[in-house]
């Protein structure tokens, strides 16, 4: 359903992105990994359309994304990073503009937003507004826009990030439950959470894809280790490392 | 435009006018301009005390320097906002075309501004009260001032695509929509004119023909004409063009 092909990005001079192809099918939930600044958000940046990528393609269920953005993007949902929200709205608004954007009215906005409210466990704050919420609800309301149309992609760019372990908890089991009937891609830096989520994971440094497989398969790329953790220090290098090296 | 088309921009309009309601910054800049308004006219041009009760030299007049400072100060949420909440990475992976998102936003300070003009009624009917005054020129007065606050609007429109910064934005608007409105003043032009070499007139003369003054003058005086109103609608889908490569830099 997501097709990536030799995606490059390059700011400037610097190369963000050096070449990426990766697919992922319906019913596969793709853990992205990597240290900081490894392109990881640039690179779903560009699937979702947000950033023109220098060369590559990237197709979402048969659409392409250059040539026909608007079509790709009505079967994508997307969280970005950090939640953005309008912050003069109530969440049900937000939702609404969200759910009006992505081509429903009427009733079917109303149900749509009652829904997911519902996934969300966002009923209590419906009426709040965005300003003053904490940011566990922020990110679940942002969370919420993003499947408001039960989309058949999904990317979300740290979804876990900033929740206590019970949301932490209630948001991975609720991307394993959809990812049944989806394509999900999704970045994060608690590797934990590959193993509880997803069903392969690909690991990106300096823009790279250094290692693709289950999270059991990559367990066996570094001979002797006993987690993702010890594979993941071993395969992406620290600036220290490199630092040491020379 | 597709049925699709115009519901996503009915959709970006509702929300930003609706932004527009939900914040002070409105309320303050319509209380401002009906008081810049009327304070200019009855104070300033003494309206009360002449017998002329022409709205073209007593009120319209005063307009391009209140758009000058209250234009960008509307303008300036417009997409300055969006970068710094980071919504605009939300919006642009919608399916919504950044025309769309482009003219439903525009739209919504437009009708803003709008309210504000309206609320000027009181001039109106004070004029109609004391004399008896021609319809034409105050309706191509009204037109005039509308085209020229749209003009300033969409300059700040395409500046805010640039910055994440409402600050920013305002001042780079105001200097830009101050330069635009002082190149045509004549005593300025002459004396620029006076101060060039031989032969450069010519060029000073063209660029003050870009500004917004001449333009807006002509049709207060009640000369409805065609040509000044293609000029300032001109300004605003060029910088509207603009704010589509702002928006699209960004995003590169």
């Amino acid at each position: 359903m997501i097709q990536v092909k030799n995606l490059i990005k390059v700011f400037g001079t610097k190369v963000a992105v050096d070449d990426v192809s990766f697919s992922v099918e319906k019913g596969e939930v793709l853990g992205f990994l990597g240290p900081n600044g490894a392109g990881k958000s640039t690179t779903m940046r560009m699937v979702t359309g947000y950033f023109r990528p220098t060369s590559g393609s990237v197709n979402l269920c048969g659409i392409d994304m250059l040539e026909e953005p608007e079509l790709a993007k009505q079967r994508l949902g997307y969280l970005p990073e950090n939640a953005p929200l309008y912050s003069d709205m109530t969440v049900a608004s937000f939702l609404g503009f969200c759910a009006e954007l992505r081509g429903l009215h009427g009733a079917a906005r109303t149900k749509a937003i009652d829904r997911v409210l519902d996934m969300c466990f966002l009923d209590s704050v419906r009426n709040q507004s965005v300003d003053t919420l904490s940011k566990g609800y922020r990110h679940r309301t942002c969370f919420a826009q993003s499947i408001i149309h039960d989309p058949d992609v999904l990317i979300l760019d740290e979804p876990t990030d900033g929740l206590d372990p019970n949301q932490k908890h209630e948001v991975r089991s609720m991307i394993k439950r959809m990812g049944k009937d989806k394509a999900i891609i999704f970045s994060t830096h608690i590797l934990e959470e590959v193993e509880a989520a997803c069903s392969r994971a690909i690991i990106i440094d300096r823009g790279k894809v250094v290692a693709d497989g289950t999270p059991e398969s990559l367990k066996k790329l570094v001979p002797g280790a006993n987690s993702l953790d010890e594979v993941f220090r071993s395969i992406t290098k620290p600036d220290t490392a490199v630092k040491k090296a020379a | 435009m597709s049925n699709r088309a115009i519901q996503n921009t009915l959709a970006v309009f509702k929300r930003e006018f609706m932004a527009y309601f939900n914040s002070p910054v409105f309320y303050v800049i319509v209380v401002i301009f009906l008081l810049a308004t009327n304070g200019f006219t009855f104070f300033f041009s003494r309206l009360l005390d002449s017998d002329d009760v022409s709205l073209a030299t007593r009120f319209f007049v005063w307009h391009p320097w209140i758009y000058t400072v209250l234009a960008p100060a509307v303008g300036m949420r417009l997409w300055s906002e969006e970068h710094r909440l980071g919504t605009i990475e939300l919006l642009m992976t919608m399916p919504v075309s950044p025309w769309q998102a482009i003219v439903g936003k525009f739209l919504a300070a437009a009708v803003i501004w709008l309210i504000g003009l309206a609320l000027t009624f009181l001039i109106v009917g004070t004029v109609s009260y004391l004399g008896d005054p021609d319809s034409g020129p105050i309706i191509s007065g009204y037109v005039a001032s509308y085209l020229y606050a749209m003009a300033c609007l969409a300059v700040t429109s395409a500046i805010s695509a640039f910055t994440r910064s409402q600050v920013v934005c305002f001042i780079i608007s105001v200097a830009f929509c101050l330069v635009i409105a002082l190149i045509g003043d004549p005593g300025l032009t002459q004396t620029v004119v006076n101060a060039v070499p031989n032969g450069m007139e010519g060029i000073v003369r063209f660029i003050s023909y870009f500004s917004f003054m001449d333009h807006f003058f002509e049709m207060t005086k009640g000369i409805f004409v065609l040509r000044d109103v293609l000029y300032f609608v001109s300004v605003i889908v060029v910088a509207l063009l603009v704010t589509d490569l702002g928006l699209r830099s960004k995003r590169a």
